[in-house]
Order: structure tokens, then sequence, then C-alpha cells
């Protein structure tokens, strides 16, 4: 025992992390995940008589599989009839495509194998990718293959087809039915397409009177009107986080979802990077209501009601003296006056290197605001460009006010719903499906048989956007052609199409129209123009011009000033888009629901997050089902405590609850989209009361803890320091263990040749889940459901783990992505009694899956605790859709067999084969990326051969921020960590 | 009272135990003899939909394997032929044989033929032929004398241990890259002689450790 506490390494640190408020008092719940590797009914006990029934089961299926042994399976071979141009077999090929979620698009390369695209990778030449991904575009890959999606047309609900609906629309769509089309309505998503946008201008044409409506649950209308305020006319902010040294979040989630590509991320992570303890790295502050990632990656967060974040920003627009008003900042305590000061003087400090940003939730008055602070500090043209937005600047929220309220009148004849679920996602006070039905004639197009497919005479599939052709905007005006891989797999046809057949244009392929369309425009030059955009991913020379716009700064404020007041007291609720789900999207999407919530690690669930005061307020616990209710509009949700939520704010989730879904998320979390009204449409103040009943909640944060299971002690895991302790002790990283002398009991290996390790930098990483959901594309890991995430039988072979440390109420956050590290003297090789598991030369732990009998010693052996071990065949009776996403470089394990990270061990051997097919000895540095290297927007993860002091993952581990963990227990293992550095304000560090 | 077990009923007991074990690790030992893949894999000729002979394709007419197999350098799967290059010579060369009558009507009607697979792997195992081409091991190795084969038949059990026999000990199966396609192709030398040659210049290491196949 004494000898424990003896090995046991001290940290001089002396901070202490925790990562949930039941480590924290040490309850015994947590204990037992300490102590178990499975406490929730971990293994299941089978009693005597089951016990008989499987025996006799066992002995009749050894029989039959014996018997079966006996004939060879036939196994066919169907190559071509006739070849396919650039088709190698077993080689996949690439495609450029572009994404859009939420209007702005995102490039991308998509690999297919024989056809079927198996991985989404970001495009590296695309501005709004730069070869990095969010999570949510990894998923898009499982959307295309989900067996639930609508499946051919239907009319009432009866079968139907498409030739008998163009046949319909032709009669519907004529100039004799609509006339001058002031009964038609359309109402569709965010669409920054060229070429949608010319089938518009035709529908215009025809039909003059006819409205086209674009409305989005999770969108970014706010900054437009905000800067429309400001300047006169509406414009896209794009804010340069590689040019500024002072960052202000205002209630924006930047580094998360309240960005609309995961350009912000690359930028912020590239000034957070340090290569020695003399470099500089910026400063972020934060003040928000919700613990986002961007709070996480704060050096200060102010916690903050989100309707008070007015006040806070007309308080800092008065301390830097803009437009010349006295202060108005009233009920300002201490903390947020000290705050305000101090980020005014910073900022001040900083001028044309800061930029102030806040979150879509916020109200145009805010944006307007926060514009013109940036063009008084000088940021307006340095750190913060505007353009012209990509997607038709309006503020939806009350277009489809007029849009029901002229259904209800009677006015609209024809209602064509072209994507989205409006039904499910418009403001709850519409009640748009009742809505819906005054239409004679509904036509929806949607991906899914949705709330909304349910209220329509014409259901229509919508086609994945990988089995369709158009085109797409990036937030800086880029465009991308989206080029399909696979016909469409249920005969879906994208919105492009179905506004073509409205339109009645003669040629209604969409790969017809946008060929045409940019034909048109480049003339001579078609063929090659079109070729050279499909193989770039991006059309040259697209991008639009910077405008520079600039406020009457006194006008102005006085104008907005008196919105900004601090709200009333009491409880308010603010709606965030589901990291999981975004507004609904990917509610049937098993990766998305089993990726635990950057923050809450919450899976399969939205619970309601508030602080602990104000949950204490409630009589409430974690899991106590709350019933609110605001304007007249009622939900329930059960309460989670987050550490450094605000206090009388309550953080709901969208995108769950969904009633016609498929069958991953149907029914699954609760649905607050009912909570939210046209009035206050992302925050508005609520009354909440406790309904006393419970609700389980299932979350990981206490999953796979690394505490030392004997002494109890917690060990230092995570490291961080401060920049001026970094500065003044580079060698901080080195002393902040003290590591007792290890020696070593046998013969070490010698390593030579390409040696693989991995560097994680846990300055950049935000903790995204990019990495996770990518991981799980290319290795074939299998979802296994909220029941049994509860047993902490979750599958995802690299975790985020997120560290509280500091106060209770008002905690930093440290995220640290853990994969198996590849220990040099791996403790699970030696334990496992059939060598299923064993070392490669070149430094990998090897896992040979066929030779596994699971007996689950190495996971027992483990003191990372990154091995998964395959309780049930996950993979057994999947639809035959859902086979087809596999990676087929990949093994699909079976039930009863260890499973864990490799280093994407099949990239290696792929590349490694190709050089010495081509004759060249040695692999160059970042001709292998592990998949979570690929996706990683933050470049927190680098991997390569640390034998070569050239490649970055060498440069990395030379740096003296470099450290292992559990370095005392001498097991070497190949992936370090980068210690975390902040950068506090000297004035507000306390005492 | 007299004994319920007599004396000898000791011997007799500790003899048939013996006799069970040595029967059950009798069968067991022939069980796994029987099952090898040497016994249960080698000589698999199964019945193809086309009587394609590569007796006389590559081994009277001298057609280069490479001809239909023809991605067996650049990628894992050596390609079996799509119709088109079957037709490339039978829309001339026999165009009206019965024995062609699905390839023609596999040509017309773009349906592609379902050949049967013969040297089959599990599905952890990822063996890949371009490694193996172009490091000069030869068709012959594993496929046998597919130019003396009317049927094609699987000569080698495939097995693991007999992968690793080459992989520990490659030096017999290694040969100058542009004879791997010729199947009665002999050096002149001795060939271990010659493939440690090879070895030697082209810094052959074949993998022994788990991932170099399992993945």
């Amino acid at each position: 025992m004494s000898q424990f506490v003896q090995i046991n390494p001290t940290t001089t640190t002396g901070k202490k992390y925790w990562r949930s408020l039941s480590q924290l008092s040490g309850t015994p719940e947590f204990k037992q995940w300490v102590e178990q590797e499975f406490p929730a009914g971990g293994v299941d006990a089978i009693s005597s008589s089951s016990r008989r029934n499987l025996l006799k089961l066992m002995a009749a299926s050894f029989g039959l599989a014996g018997l079966a042994a006996c004939r060879r399976p036939v196994e066919h071979i169907l190559p071509h009839s006739k070849g396919v141009e650039g088709l190698i077999h077993g080689k996949p090929l690439h495609y450029a495509t572009v994404a859009t979620v939420g209007g702005a698009a995102t490039g991308l390369m998509v690999e297919t194998h024989e056809g079927r695209p198996t991985k989404i990778e970001g495009n590296e030449k695309h501005p709004a990718s730069l070869g990095a991904t969010s999570a949510h575009m990894q998923a898009l890959l499982l959307n295309l293959y989900d067996p639930d999606r609508a499946k051919g047309v239907k009319r009432n609900g009866a079968r139907s087809s498409w030739d008998e609906f163009t046949a319909w629309a032709k009669d519907e769509f004529s100039a004799a039915k609509q006339g001058d089309g002031s009964g038609l309505r359309i109402l569709a998503e965010h669409s920054s397409s060229p070429s949608l946008q010319s089938v518009r201008n035709e529908i215009a044409r025809k039909f003059p009177k006819a409205q086209w409506v674009e409305f989005d649950s999770v969108n970014f209308d706010n900054p437009r009107l905000g800067t429309a305020l400001a300047f006169g006319q509406p414009l896209e902010a794009h804010y340069q986080y590689d040019k500024a040294d002072v960052v202000l979040a205002l209630d924006a989630d930047f580094l998360g979802l309240d960005s609309q590509s995961v350009l912000p991320v690359k930028q912020f992570s590239a000034k957070r990077r340090v290569s020695d303890h003399n470099s500089q790295i910026n400063r972020l502050y934060a003040a928000e209501s919700n613990y986002s990632m961007t709070g996480a990656m704060a050096d200060h967060r102010l916690r903050l009601r989100s309707s008070d974040i007015g006040a806070l920003a007309l308080a800092l627009a008065t301390e830097l003296n803009i437009g010349g008003a006295l202060k108005v900042l009233s009920n300002a305590s201490d903390d947020k006056a000290r705050f305000v000061a101090a980020v005014a003087k910073d900022l001040a400090a900083h001028k044309g290197r800061s930029i102030v940003v806040a979150g879509p939730r916020q109200p145009r008055e805010v944006h307007a605001l926060v514009a013109l602070v940036n063009q008084a500090l000088g940021n307006t043209g340095e750190t913060v460009i505007y353009t012209q937005p990509v997607v038709t600047a309006i503020d939806s929220l009350a277009a489809v006010n007029q849009l029901t309220s002229d259904l209800n009148s009677g006015q609209v004849k024809t209602l064509v719903v072209l994507g989205g679920n409006p039904v499910y996602t418009l403001p709850a006070d519409l009640n748009f499906a009742k809505s819906m039905s005054k239409a004679a004639s509904t036509v929806v197009l949607t991906a899914e048989e949705n709330e909304t497919w349910a209220a329509a005479q014409w259901q229509l599939p919508e086609a994945h956007i990988f089995e369709s052709w158009g085109d797409a905007r990036a937030l800086d005006g880029t465009v991308s052609i989206q080029q399909p891989m696979v016909a469409p797999l249920y005969y879906g046809k994208p919105a492009l199409e179905v506004a073509a057949i409205v339109a009645g244009l003669e040629n209604t392929r969409a790969h017809d129209i946008v060929k045409s369309n940019w034909s048109a425009k480049w003339g001579a030059t078609a063929e090659k123009s079109w070729k050279q955009a499909l193989y770039n991913g991006f059309i040259d020379g697209t991008k639009l011009e910077t405008v520079k716009p600039s406020a009457d700064a006194a006008r102005l404020f006085a104008a907005i000033a008196p919105a900004l007041k601090p709200a009333p007291a009491g409880i308010e609720i603010a709606f965030f888009p589901g990291h999981s789900t975004w507004d609904g999207r990917f509610a049937n999407n098993a990766w998305m629901q089993e990726a635990p919530d950057p923050m809450t690690k919450i899976v399969w669930d939205n619970p309601a997050l508030l602080s602990q005061t104000t949950a204490t307020k409630l009589g409430a616990v974690n899991g106590t089902l709350l019933t609110i209710s605001a304007a007249g509009l009622k939900a329930t949700a059960p309460a989670m405590v987050m550490p450094g939520h605000a206090d009388d704010s309550i953080s709901l989730t969208l995108g769950y609850g969904r009633s016609a879904c498929g069958r991953v998320g149907r029914g699954v979390g609760h649905r607050i989209e009912g909570l939210r009204g046209s009035a206050a449409f992302h925050i508005a103040p609520a009354t909440v009361s406790n309904s006393g009943a419970t609700y389980q909640l299932v979350t990981t944060q206490e999953h796979h803890t690394l505490e030392e299971p004997i002494t109890g002690k917690l060990r230092p895991i995570v490291l961080e320091a401060t920049m001026a302790e970094y500065h003044h002790h580079p060698d901080h990283f080195e002393h902040a263990v003290h590591v007792p002398e290890v020696v070593n009991m046998f013969e070490q290996f010698e390593w030579k040749g390409q040696q693989w390790g991995m560097a994680i930098d846990l300055n950049a990483c935000t903790g995204c889940n990019a990495c996770l959901v990518a991981c799980q594309a290319e290795n074939n890991i299998p979802v296994v459901g909220k029941d049994q995430v509860r047993r902490g039988r979750e599958m995802h072979w690299i975790r985020l783990d997120r560290y509280f440390t500091g106060k209770m109420d008002d905690p930093q956050v440290v995220n640290q992505p853990m994969a198996c590290v590849q220990c040099e003297n791996a403790p699970c090789e030696s334990v496992c009694p059939v060598a299923a598991t064993t070392h490669s030369p070149e430094g990998l732990n090897d896992m040979a899956y066929n030779r596994c009998v699971g007996t689950r010693y190495c996971a027992n052996n483990c003191p990372y605790k990154v091995r998964r071990f395959n309780f049930f065949n996950w993979n057994k009776n999947l639809p035959e859709s859902q086979k087809m996403v596999f990676n087929p470089d990949v093994t699909v394990r079976m039930r009863g067999v260890m499973e864990k990270c490799n280093y994407c061990v099949q990239r290696i051997e792929e590349k490694k084969i190709e050089a010495k097919a081509n004759n060249r000895a040695q692999l160059k540095d970042g001709d292998v990326k592990s998949a979570c290297q690929q996706v990683c927007p933050a470049e927190a993860i680098v991997f390569g051969n640390i034998n070569d002091p050239q490649s970055r993952v060498a440069q990395m581990k030379k740096q003296q921020r470099d450290y292992v963990l559990l370095e005392e227990l001498n097991i070497k293992p190949r992936t370090s960590y980068l210690g975390k550095l902040r950068n506090p304000n000297p004035e507000l560090i306390h005492g | 009272m007299s004994a319920i077990f007599s004396k000898k009923f000791d011997t007799t007991l500790r003899l048939a135990v013996a006799g069970v074990v040595l029967v059950l690790a009798g069968a067991g030992g022939v069980a796994a003899y029987l099952f090898h893949p040497k016994q249960v894999d080698t000589g698999y000729t199964p019945v193809q939909p086309v009587p394609y002979s590569h007796k006389l394709h590559a081994g009277n007419l001298g057609m280069d394997c490479y001809y239909c197999h023809s991605t067996v350098e650049t990628s894992s799967f050596a390609a079996v032929p799509t119709t088109e290059t079957c037709m490339n010579c039978h829309h001339r060369v026999r165009e009206k044989s019965p024995k062609l009558q699905l390839v023609r009507e596999s040509y017309s009607n773009g349906q592609p033929i379902p050949w049967v697979k013969v040297h089959r792997l599990p599905d952890y195992v990822y063996f890949n032929h371009q490694a193996h081409v172009t490091s000069g091991v030869s068709c012959v190795s594993c496929h046998g004398r597919v130019d003396q084969m009317v049927e094609v038949k699987q000569v080698q059990p495939l097995s693991m241990a007999w992968c690793l026999e080459c992989h520990r000990n490659p030096a017999q199966n290694i040969r100058p890259v542009e004879f791997v396609t010729k199947l009665d192709w002999t050096p002149e030398g001795d060939p271990v002689e010659l493939g440690l040659k090879i070895i030697q210049a082209k810094g052959i290491k074949p993998p022994t450790h788990c991932s170099g196949c399992h993945r």
C-alpha cells in the first residue's frame, strides 16, 4: 500500500482538476467509476435457468456451425461490364464537392470506394475548410445511408411517382392556374446557390407576385440585420482571428456552432500556437450564459445571462467613450464592472488588432453596437472585414410570420416547401401545421419523412448532397460546384430540380441547369473551366470584394442605446443549436446522437442547463424534470447543473424530441421548439417550476477517469501554466510533475527506422468532437445506444476528456483528447493470454481482432482506459444501406472482441505499400495523416515519424511544453501532450 | 461387508480416463488435420459461369497475365477483367461461339458476369497484390501454373502459417520484376542467391507483425 503512495508523483502546480461535481464531492457513484471497469451493470449476470438454456443453445449452435463449415461459401466476383474511366478496383477515388449547413458552404473532398462515399475530408484548397471539417460535416455521410430517409414520391401518403408529380405540376404551375402568382408561396432554407438564384429569378419573372421565403431555425439573420442597422446595408462580417491579439466574445461561441464554418477555429488556433517560451499568444475574453467551447478556451470568462449581454456591450462602449454617452451600467456587481474596465483598457491598447464579436442569438442592436465598437477601435478593415452576404439578408422570422398570416387568411393557394422541416422548427405559436392545411395544394420536399412531410399533400423525397448537382458559395463568396458521387439511393431530387419544375423550365436536370448557368458566364473556355472547377472544388475569382462601410457613431449610438437596457430580473431561457442535432436535421444520425456534447458530455439527450444556485432555488438536481413556460408556450426538460453557467438562466438545446423521425431519433430527448415563440425566438423570459418527476440522463463525463484507484489521489493529467509563468520558467512543464526515478525491468527494444508518434497541443484543442466522429467514420466504430453508454460501453476510440478547475460555480475548462497512446512498454500486451495485441516494429500497439478471445485483461490493465470491448455484435441486422458506410480497409468487428485506436494503421500501410511500389524507401512527413489529425480544425493533433528530426511531430515533442501522461509507470507512451497555456490579464487576476 | 468396487477398479478407471483422453486428443488431431486449409481449401475448383480456359489463353496463346489482370501492379486487387476486355478480341474471334453467350449478353446488357472466386481470404486479412508483385513475387508462387489449368484451381493452402513461411524467408520466391508473370521462368543460377540479391537491392522486409495484414 505504502509503495503506491511513494510511486504516485506529485504536482507542483497545486491546481485541482475534476470532471464532474460528484467527483469533486466524492460521491459513491463516482467512486464506482474509478474502482470498477463497468459499474452500472457492466456484466449482465446470467441466472442458473437461463444459463442452462444458454448451454443448450451453445451446443446446438456448435453442431450447426460444424455442419455449415463443411460447405465452402461461394463468393462471386462481379466486374463491370464496361470499364469506368479512372476507376481502379481497390483504390479509392476522391471527389471535390461542397456541403451547406446553415447557409454558407464548406468545401469537401469525399472518398469513394467502388462508387460509394465512405469518408468525408475537408478540401485543402477551399477557403472555408482549408482541409478541416466539423463533426456535423463528417456525419453527413451517415445521413446519406440513413435507411429511414424519405423513399419515393407520395401523394397524401399513397405511393405516387415523379412522373405523376411533374404532370400535376405542369398544370398547377401554369400561368392559367397561378396567374401573377399571388397565391404561390415557396418556403425554402437559406441558400447561397447561384444556380438556384437563377431559377428563382425565372420564377419571379413568370409569377411576379409569388413570394420566396427563406427560413432556418438556426440562422445568422441577426448579425446581418445588425450591420444593416449600423451601415444602412446588410453585410456579412468576416472576423480575422489570426490577426487579432485581443478578442471579446459576447455570447458568441465562435469556436463552436456560432460560426458558419470551421475557419474561425483555424484562425484562432494559429494565434494560440507557440513554438517556445518567447512566443506571444492572443487573449480571449468571453461573456456568456451557457458554458460554450469558446468560454472553455477563454482566458477570462464572465458568466452572465444572455439577455444582459446588451447592457454589458453598452457599458463597454461607454467605457470606450463611443458616442460620448454617460455610463449606464446599472446593477453592475463589482466583478462585472472590473471585467468591463479591464477589457475596455485591453481593447483600447490593441486598436486595429482586436475583435469584438456577438453571437447570433443576440438582437440586432447588439450587433450594430459591436460593429460600432469595432469601427471605433479601428478594427474595421483590419481584423473585421465586411462583404455582401452570400444569402439573402432578410428577417426570416418576420417573413414566416407574414407567410403564416397569409396562409391563415386564405391568400395562399399553393405552398411549396423546399427542404427543412418548418412544421417542427417554425415558432411554436404560429402553429404552422394547421396553417399549412389552409393552402389548397401543398408540396413538400424533405430528406426524411418528418413532421412537415406528414402535413403535406405532395410528399417528395429530397436527394442528399452527394446524390445531386448544385452549387454554393462559401461565406467569402467563393463558389463551388456540388458534385454527386452516387445516383439517388431513394429516388430523391434536389431543391434545385423541384424549383425548376415550379418555374416550368424545359430542362429540369440539376446538372444541366448548373452547367449551363456557368457555361454562359465562361463562354469559350466553358468546358475547360467546368472541369477545372470540379477538380479544384471551387471556381477561381468568385470571392466577393470587401466593402468598407462606416457608421455615424453618435447617431447610431443614440438610436440603439435605449434597446440595450438590462433585462428585468427573473429566469431567462436561451436556445442553442445541438452539438449533436444542429436544428434537428441530425436527429436520426446515430453518430451524432452518441457523440457526447462537448461541454456536458451528455449523449442521446438535451438537458436544460442551469447553475447550481438556480437549481437549488428550483429544488432541482440532475435529472429533475422542469416545466418551463414562456409567453403561453410550455415544455418540459430534465435539469442538469453545469458548473460555470450563469445564474437565473437556462440553456436549452434544439433538435430533439422529434415525433416524426426515423428509428434513431424518434422520441430522443425533449422538444424545446415548442417553447420558441415568434416574439422571443432566441432568448425569452420564462417561468420555471419543478415537476417533481425525474428522468435519466446519461453523461460520459465520469467514464474512464484516470483517478488513482487505490489512493484516490488526483494524478497530474492536464498541465497548464500562464504565459507569464511559462515565459519566466520555460521548464515549467518539465518540473510540474515530479517523477521518481524508474528502473527498467527488461531490456529495452531499439526503435529504429520509421517510428510513429503523436503530439496533441492542449493549447489548440477546443474539444469540438470532429476527431471523434471522423475516427468513427474511418474505423467502422459502432454505435451502442443510450442504455449501453450508461453502462460505460461506448465504443469511441478517441474520447474528449473535459476537466474543470477552479471555483465550483465558475470554473475554467481544459479539454484533452485521449486515445490509445501506443505505449512502448504496453501493459496490455503482457497480459493478453493469446497474444492478440502485440507490438509492431514501428511502435504501434497492434490489435489482431481475429485472435482476440475477449478476456478483457488488456482493458483492465490499461492505465489510460482507452480499450473498448464489443459486448454485442453491434453490426448484426444492419440495414443493407448502412453497410455501405463501412470503410473497406478496416475490419468490421464481431462480438467479444477488444478494439482501440491504432493510429489509423490502414492509412499507414496503404502509404507504405504505395511508396515501396514506387521505390521510395521512406515516407515523407505528412504522407500519412491519421483521421483525427486530418479533420482537426485547430490542428491540435500532429502525427508522424518521431525518428525524423525534421517531422512536425518531432518538432512538437522537442518543445518544453511536451509531457506524457502517467510517466511514472514507465510505459513510454508514444502520444504526448503539449501543456496548456493561458494568457490572463494581470488586472483581472485576483489577489 | 464387501467392497463396492473391486481392487482392479482403480486401475480400470485410470486406464479408461487415459483412453478417453487419448481418443479425444486423437479425434482432435484427426479433425485438425482434416480441416486444415491444406485439406479443405487446396484443390478447390469451382465451376465458372463461362468455361474460360487459362491454359488456352495464357498457356497456348501466350497472353500475359497483365492483359486482363491489369491493376495487379497498382492496386490491392488483381482485377478480374471487364466484359469489354473479353470483347476486345471476341467481337472478332469466335464471335458466334455458344460458350461465349454469357459474355455477349453481359456486353450488351451491362450486367456483370458472376465469376466464382477461387482464392478466398478471410475478411480480416488485407492481402495486397501491388505490394507483392512490385517486390518480385511471381503469380506462380501463390496461384501455381495457371497457364496449365483449364479450370483455375487453388493449389496453395493460403493459411497464415503458409503466408508466414514466405514472409520469414522470402528469397525463394523473389525474382526480377520483369519475370513476375512468366510462370515457367527459372533463373540460371541458384534462385535463393538471386532472391537474396534482389532483397538486398530493394530493401524488401516482409512484415511479420499483426498489422502488416490485419487491420
